[in-house]
Order: structure tokens, then C-alpha cells, then sequence
């Protein structure tokens, strides 16, 4: 690992102010010398791996008092950015009423991450595309912008479907981001000029030319919380992986459904696994929305879901994978007893 | 390529960021050769050790680190607790697991300096006037193990694993219990022990 200078911000503002000066207009804020520490379960990795190499580190865990409420209300939840994974799939109301959420955090890593790791940081992990993690390999263009892309004709099983470019086809890792799309989640960003608010499909950018540019967050800005609106008691997170546990998804459905009198009210469908971006499947949600569910409708969601999907060599297996996983999470989500 | 290589010349550099932080609520921890300069509200010198408490089973440690020491080479290297192992070093293998407060974590992502304050507990820290730790004894009966490598992690993992209530069924041990990796696959047996230990550590 490189040497790094370790600074403690014990409030938002002076973060913020870090955070901004040592943004260069010249680089992603990936890139950046300094970098916000917040469960380190991602940035100390790649820091190990060379892969960022930060000059500064500012530990804005001292914020976590003001940042990490879990808070259900009557009409939104929300959640404070430095919330811990565990201690949100741990909370009995957010059990109650949103298990995709709850699922989506506790199927993904390991019981001692998820103690470390904060909702913040989970969603703006980094891809784990093996070319990406390993600095041998030159051609990447998400680290070495414009040296090409070794996962294009390498080993790509684990690679996106959804999203892709001719740039890059690293798959987007986290499961949590996949219920907040689902969920028409805001995100709060703490930044320079205050706090602003912006769609959480808003927050992620797909590779296109830059992939390089992963969010649409500004120099300084930090992920303050993130409002969940409504009630999603009947959801489902399902994933699909190459092992029972501890892995991440080879492809996983978030999957939440209004039914009323057997007809689909209103039904949220996002990916995971198979795309570049937390992926939201609109064209699935359309097929579902005001119909009668039986099992030749989920497969004419989950094809929708996947219609545009392009596989490479060794990953073309996620599109019929997916789809199945799309359809028994419907299946799931419309048999909950609720 | 030489793009990211080229960090120290990014456009931010010491002066720029003191001129960001100054009367900040930053705090720059104190690197020994910097406490004299009071003057200047110094950003710690990477170049530079720093003196950092930690507190390890119950005792205060102090000492004087290079800022990227983990908690995990913290232990290891410096206090000579060895118990904690390093498997992977990437978070992956769980062998590094300790607690930190009531919370398992793995000790090769957690950074010395971010731990300081808090109560560290290893593996060398459970057993009590010569008398193991009910997981400890548990992992002896059930022959909980072959090679031994992964074994503080597995115990200190599966005592947070019973506080957390996550051993309730054999299924959820083997869930909750997914961040140790056992390369002898002593899975069997490991289960067994946690259910062996868990009613004497519920009932405290």
C-alpha cells in the first residue's frame, strides 16, 4: 500500500472541504488523492491492490452520529448514509415492511463486512471485474482510461449483459442499490453548497465512453442518507450465485409487488449481477402492471427484462439465468402472505 | 497507466489541502516529529509514525504506527498477538476476525488508527485464570478443527455469532458463519461447537 496521510473530520462541512480541494478536474473523483473512509471494506482492499491509491484518507466516521439513523416513517424510511449494513437488516420494522431491502443486505457478503460496511459505501463499491482488481493487466479502462478492456475477449462470465458498452462491461457488484432502484429511492448528497437530493437512478452512470466516471456525484460530495417512499411489504430479493453464501450475484431480481383482488396494482422489477448499473426493468414492470399473475406472464416480464440484453463469450448464461431468476422472484413476491 | 501512477501530482498537494482544512474540523493526528511544529495545524506526515492508543483485551497499548498499519499487523506485528491470523489479507478468509465493541469484523480492513478507542478483543483475550472460553472448550470437544489456522477467527466469529442471536438453527449458524472460510472443511464439526457453546454464552 502507498503512504496515505489519516485525518479524523469530525463534521460534515470540513469532509466536504477535504474532499473537494483535492478533486482534480483531470480525474475521476475515483482518482482522487483523498478519499472518504467509511467501513474501508472496499477502499483499504483496493489499496492493497494498488488499484487506488489515495494520498489522504479522511475517516468520516466521526459523522456517523448524525448519519447512521434508521428511521421508518409513515410515509418513507429513511436511512442515514453511515447506517451499517447489519444493524438495517437487523431492524424489525424494515423486516416488516420492506424485505427486499432487508435481503438485498443480508445475502450480500459476509456477517463481519456487513458490520464494517455502511449503506453509503455499499452502494458506491467498486466493480469486482477481475482485469479491474488486478493492475497487470494494462488494458482497463475504467482504471487506465483509454487502454481498452481485457474483459471484452477475456474470461468474462461474471461480466455485464445490461448496460455494457464497447468500453466496458464490468458488472456493477452491490445487491442493496438494486431494492433502492426498485423502490424509487432519493438519495441525499452532502456537498459543497449544502444538501441536494437526486433520484437514486440518478446516481450511477453507465460505463458508455467514460466508464472511468462511475457516479454522478461532484468533487466533495458525500452520501448523507437515502428516502425509501411507501410501504413494499410484499418484495423479494432473490440471488443467484456460485455458491449458497458469501458470493456475489451471478444474477439476482428485486422484485416488489402491489396486488390487489389477484391484479398487479403496481410492480417494481431491478436487477442485479447481469448489468453495468443498478438496473431497473421497466419493460418488465410494464408487462406486469394491471394483469392477472400466472407463470406465462412472469415469462414475459423476465423476457422483457432481458430483451436487450448482449452476451460475450462466457457470460451468455446470465440472460437465460436472469430471466429465470426474474420469474421466481415474482413468483415468490405474489405468494408472500402478507 | 502512468495516469493513476501519478497521484503525488494531481493538482493536491499538502499546501492546497492545509489551505482547505485550515481551521477545520479536521483532526490531524500527531505525528511525532510534528508535535513541536504547534503553530501550523500540520496534516500527519505519511512519511512519519504516529502515536495511536489501542486498547486489546482490556488493556491500553500505546504505539507509534506508519498510518497504513492495520488493526490486524497491529496485533500481529507489534504487540506479538499472533493469534489472529492473516489468511487472505483482502477481507475474503475471515482467519483475521476479531471484535471490535460487541461487533465482529475482519481486522485486515480495519485500520489502527480508526480503531483507536475502542475495545479490541482477540482470541488471546477470551479465556479466563487458565479456564477456556465456553467457544474455546467447544471447538476442543467437537474437534472443531484439523489444521488450526482458521480457528481464532472461526471462535471469535462464532461468539459473536451466538450474542447476535444468529445460532439458532443449524442453518443459520452455517449462514452467519459464511465469512470463515475452513480449508480443511471442518464445517461439520464447527457447527457443532457453536451449538455446543451457544446456550452457556446466552445465558452469560
Amino acid at each position: 500500500m502507498r503512504p496515505f496521510s489519516y485525518q479524523r473530520a469530525t463534521d460534515p462541512d470540513m469532509a466536504v472541504q477535504a474532499l473537494s480541494a483535492a478533486a482534480a478536474a483531470s480525474k475521476p473523483l475515483t482518482q482522487a488523492s483523498a478519499q472518504p473512509l467509511a467501513g474501508g471494506t472496499t477502499l483499504i482492499d483496493l489499496m492493497k491492490l494498488d488499484v487506488m491509491r489515495p494520498t489522504a484518507i479522511i475517516d468520516i466516521n466521526p459523522l456517523a452520529q448524525g448519519w447512521s439513523a434508521i428511521e421508518p416513517g409513515s410515509e418513507n424510511l429513511r436511512l442515514g448514509a453511515l447506517a451499517k449494513m447489519s444493524d438495517v437488516a437487523e431492524h424489525g420494522e424494515i423486516l416488516r415492511n420492506y424485505p427486499v431491502i432487508v435481503n438485498s443486505l443480508k445475502l450480500a457478503a459476509s456477517a463481519q463486512l456487513r458490520n464494517m460496511a455502511t449503506l453509503g459505501g455499499n452502494v458506491m463499491q467498486r466493480t469486482r471485474c477481475s482485469y479491474f482488481r488486478d493492475v497487470s493487466y494494462e488494458n482497463c479502462n475504467k482504471r487506465n482510461p483509454g487502454s481498452g478492456c481485457a474483459a471484452m475477449d477475456g474470461v468474462n462470465r461474471m461480466h455485464a449483459v445490461l448496460g455494457i458498452s464497447d468500453q466496458c462491461i464490468a458488472t456493477y457488484p452491490g445487491d442493496f442499490a438494486q431494492a433502492l432502484i426498485a423502490l424509487d429511492a432519493t438519495v441525499e448528497v452532502t456537498g459543497r453548497s449544502g444538501t441536494r437530493s437526486m433520484p437514486f437512478a440518478e446516481l450511477h452512470k453507465a460505463p458508455g465512453n467514460s466508464p472511468e466516471i462511475e457516479t454522478t456525484l461532484q468533487p466533495g460530495e458525500l452520501i448523507s442518507a437515502f428516502l425509501i417512499p411507501g410501504r413494499w411489504p410484499r418484495s423479494v430479493y432473490l440471488k443467484a450465485r456460485d455458491r449458497q453464501s458469501y458470493e456475489f450475484a451471478l444474477s439476482s431480481a428485486a422484485v416488489a409487488l402491489d396486488v390487489q383482488d389477484g391484479t398487479i396494482r403496481d410492480a417494481r422489477v431491478a436487477l442485479g449481477g447481469v448489468a453495468t448499473v443498478p438496473w431497473r426493468a421497466r419493460e418488465a414492470e410494464a408487462q406486469l402492471k394491471g394483469q392477472k399473475f400466472d407463470d406465462g406472464l412472469a415469462q414475459r416480464a423476465a423476457d422483457a427484462a432481458f430483451a436487450d440484453a448482449r452476451g460475450r463469450q462466457h457470460n451468455g448464461f446470465k440472460i437465460a439465468l436472469g430471466k429465470r431468476v426474474v420469474m421466481r422472484a415474482l413468483q415468490q413476491a405474489v405468494m408472500m402472505e402478507i | 497507466m502512468s495516469d493513476i501512477s501519478s497521484s503525488q501530482s494531481s493538482g493536491f498537494d499538502r499546501r492546497a489541502f492545509m489551505a482547505g482544512a485550515a481551521g477545520s474540523a479536521l483532526v490531524p493526528l500527531t505525528a511525532r516529529a510534528t508535535a513541536q511544529e504547534a503553530r501550523a495545524p500540520a496534516v500527519q506526515d505519511p512519511a512519519l509514525p504516529v502515536d495511536v492508543t489501542l486498547r486489546v483485551n482490556g488493556q491500553d497499548k500505546r504505539l507509534s504506527l506508519d498510518a497504513r498499519t492495520t488493526v490486524l499487523d497491529a496485533l500481529r506485528e507489534h504487540l506479538k498477538l499472533t493469534g489472529s491470523k492473516k489468511g487472505c489479507d483482502h477481507g475474503q478468509c475471515g482467519a483475521c476476525t476479531v471484535l471490535i465493541g460487541d461487533r465482529r469484523v475482519v481486522s485486515c480492513l480495519t485500520l489502527a488508527l480508526a480503531a483507536e478507542g475502542q475495545e479490541i478483543t482477540t482470541v488471546e483475550g477470551l479465556a479466563t485464570n487458565d479456564r477456556l472460553h465456553p467457544m474455546q472448550q467447544a471447538f476442543v470437544d467437537n474437534d472443531a478443527f484439523q489444521c488450526g489456522y482458521c480457528t481464532p477467527g472461526q471462535i471469535m466469529s462464532a461468539i459473536a455469532c451466538v450474542k447476535e442471536g444468529h445460532a439458532g438453527t443449524d442453518a443459520d449458524i452455517r449462514e452467519y458463519m459464511s465469512g470463515n472460510i475452513c480449508r480443511c472443511a471442518a464445517y461439520p464439526n464447527i457447527v457443532a461447537a457453536v451449538k455446543q457453546a451457544a446456550p452457556e454464552i446466552v445465558k452469560g
